[in-house]
This record gives C-alpha cells, sequence and structure tokens, in this order.
C-alpha cells in the first residue's frame, strides 16, 4: 500500500502456473482465502495508516477528509506526499501529477495480472484493481501463480488491506489532534521519518543507486532554482528519464 | 484546527480527483496491455518513480535541516531497517530528534 516492494513484473517469463485452458474462478471462497491471507500484513499497514492521518491532520484536514482519501485513493506513498504538499491555497496541479507519477507502476502490476483476469468480466476485473495496492499485490501474483485459478484473491486480499488502512487513518487524525503544537516534542520530524521509512522499504539494492543519487542531485539543485515545490517532480521525471536512457547498459 | 467530520467541498474535490487519477493508473495496464504493448525499457524507468520522488522530497529537507535532523534520519533508517516495523521506527526517529537537539 504504501509505498511496499516494488515487484517487477516478469515481462516474457511468465511461465510458472500461467492458465493454460484453465478456468479462473470469481466466488466467495477466493474472497475469503485473499482475505484470511492478507490478515497479518494488513497488520502492519496500518503502521503506515496511523503516520499518514497524524500528517494529514497536521495539513489541516479533518478526520472526514483524511479517510474519505484513504477509502477512495487507497494508495498510501502518494497520499503520503499528497498530504506533504498541501497548503492554502491547495496546489491542486501539483498534487495531482505527484499522485500519476507514483501510481504510474500500478499499470505494470495491473498489466501482469492479465492472463488470469482478461478470463473476469469488467466489472469484476476492474472492481477488484480499485483495491489493488503493493502488498496485496504481491500475494495475489503469488497465490495465481500456484494455479489456484481463484480471480477473486485480489478483491479479497485488497478488503482486508482497505479496511486497516483506513480505520488506520481515522485513529491517526485523533492522535494529531491531540498532540498540539508541533515543534516541542519533535513531532515537526515526524514527516521527514516517514520518508525515511519510506525509502527504506523502496530501496531495491544497487539498482536503486544510480536513479536516487540523480534524483537527489536534480531536487538540491531545483530546490535553489525553481519557485515552489516544483523540485519534488523534476528529482522523480529526470531519475527516470535517465533510467530510461541507460536502460542498454 | 477543522471539526473531524467537516467536509470542506474543495478538499472532497480534490480527494476525489485524485482518486480518478490513481484508478486510472491502476485499471490503465490492463487496459492497454490489449492493445499496446508497454517495453522494458519505459518499464524500468516508471518503476523507478516512486523511489525518486520519496527521495526528491526527502533530500531537501534533511539538507535543511543540521546535525540532529541527520542524526535522528540515521536513527529512524537504522531501527526500520533492524525491525521493519514503521511505528518503532518513528517512535525513534522522533524521540531521538528531541534528544539530538537538546545535546546541540
Amino acid at each position: 500500500m504504501t509505498a511496499g516492494n516494488q515487484h517487477r513484473p516478469d515481462g516474457e517469463e511468465r511461465d510458472d502456473g500461467e492458465p493454460t485452458g484453465r478456468t479462473v474462478t470469481f466466488d466467495r471462497h477466493g474472497v475469503r482465502a485473499g482475505f484470511l491471507t492478507t490478515l497479518p500484513i494488513a497488520v502492519g499497514v496500518g503502521g503506515y495508516g496511523i503516520a499518514f492521518g497524524v500528517l494529514a491532520a497536521r495539513a489541516g484536514l479533518s478526520a472526514a477528509e483524511a479517510a474519505l482519501m484513504s477509502a477512495t485513493v487507497v494508495a498510501g506513498a502518494s497520499q503520503i506526499v499528497a498530504v506533504e504538499l498541501w497548503a492554502e491555497p491547495i496546489p491542486i496541479a501539483t498534487i495531482l501529477l505527484a499522485t500519476f507519477a507514483i501510481n504510474l507502476r500500478y499499470s505494470l502490476m495491473g498489466a501482469a495480472l492479465q492472463p488470469w483476469f482478461s478470463q473476469l468480466s469488467a466489472k469484476q476485473a476492474y472492481g477488484s484493481l480499485f483495491l489493488m495496492a503493493d502488498e496485496n499485490w504481491a500475494l495475489t501474483m503469488r497465490d495465481l501463480r500456484s494455479g489456484s485459478g481463484r480471480g477473486a484473491f485480489l478483491l479479497g486480499s485488497g478488503i482486508a488491506v482497505w479496511t486497516f488502512w483506513v480505520g488506520s487513518t481515522v485513529l491517526g487524525t485523533i492522535a494529531g489532534g491531540v498532540i498540539g503544537d508541533p515543534a516541542v516534542y519533535g513531532i515537526d520530524f515526524i514527516l521527514a521519518a516517514v520518508f525515511v521509512a519510506l525509502a527504506a522499504e523502496l530501496w531495491k539494492g544497487r539498482s536503486s543507486l544510480v536513479p536516487w543519487t540523480v534524483a537527489l542531485v536534480t531536487a538540491l539543485l531545483a530546490a535553489e532554482l525553481l519557485p515552489g515545490q516544483w523540485y519534488i517532480l523534476a528529482g522523480g521525471a529526470v531519475a527516470g528519464a535517465v533510467e530510461v536512457i541507460r536502460y542498454d547498459e | 484546527m477543522s471539526e473531524a467530520l467537516s467536509l470542506d467541498p474543495l478538499v472532497v474535490g480534490v480527494v476525489l480527483a485524485m482518486a480518478v487519477v490513481t484508478f486510472v493508473t491502476k485499471v490503465g495496464g490492463l487496459w492497454l496491455l490489449s492493445r499496446f504493448e508497454v517495453s522494458d525499457r519505459l518499464e524500468s524507468g516508471i518503476s523507478v518513480l516512486p523511489g525518486a520522488i520519496v527521495i526528491a522530497i526527502l533530500g531537501p529537507e534533511l539538507a535543511e535541516g543540521g546535525p540532529a535532523e541527520w542524526a535522528a534520519a540515521g536513527l529512524t533508517l537504522l531501527v526500520m531497517w533492524r525491525t521493519g516495523n514503521i511505528l518503532l521506527a518513528l517512535i525513534a526517529g522522533v524521540v531521538g530528534v528531541v534528544a539530538f537537539r537538546a545535546l546541540a
């Protein structure tokens, strides 16, 4: 949900467990299996939910507004970035662009489900994808590749994550409201700490080194040269472009 | 501080727009795949975006801080790596920054 592990869809090597003539089901047994398998991980998602709620409250969002965001967006890292960008007046274009850029990886993850989801109805497939987050996608891929044929696994798995994500968001906003003056107790540092934790989860080993260095240098330069918070999108865009260019190396 | 249940129409509008943008990214891959091929090259560029954006936010923010913030960030990272527990890591970071600021 949050940042999660960016498991890369396998492209051509999608050989194991691919449904060869086998029917993909969509029933309550699949929903149940997905829900129960994901529950322990959904509890961990709650940790980020509480952090998000605290930050949302500090950004001036009400508990209802933060809960609405968690319930309808269902994408943790982009939500945390959005409340970081939140200001008066709301920088709508920047927030929507950042949301799009951060969540673009979901297109790749959704595409990896195609061999199974192409056998579901549009309503079943797109309805399940609404609840797709990093954690439940990874568990669903594992289940489908094992040959279970449980097309409803993502839905059940997503329901487990969604429930804890929304619930912990509300708890976080209440905690954030109680805290009061931020600077005294080091609360002003929570946001930086959340991003450090996100970075630790997003680190994919040596392959992250070049894009992250590029993003860091670009952002530091852009923060000096450009107005507002364009340095955030600049850092992401240049890192992505450099990765595309050096792909052959 | 706004009331817990208040819903500002503009905020609701921005939140719903975020929801639409996110839903488009979630269903876009499945929808596009039956029509176009996403190259591995483009895929590798897209997959670095979340980490790069997190770093782009964190870098300038830490650059504005001082030794106390840098030490606390290091402590947060260490606890996150060792325990994998986000709440413990955040608590360590916040307690750490208070302690390091007192020392400074």
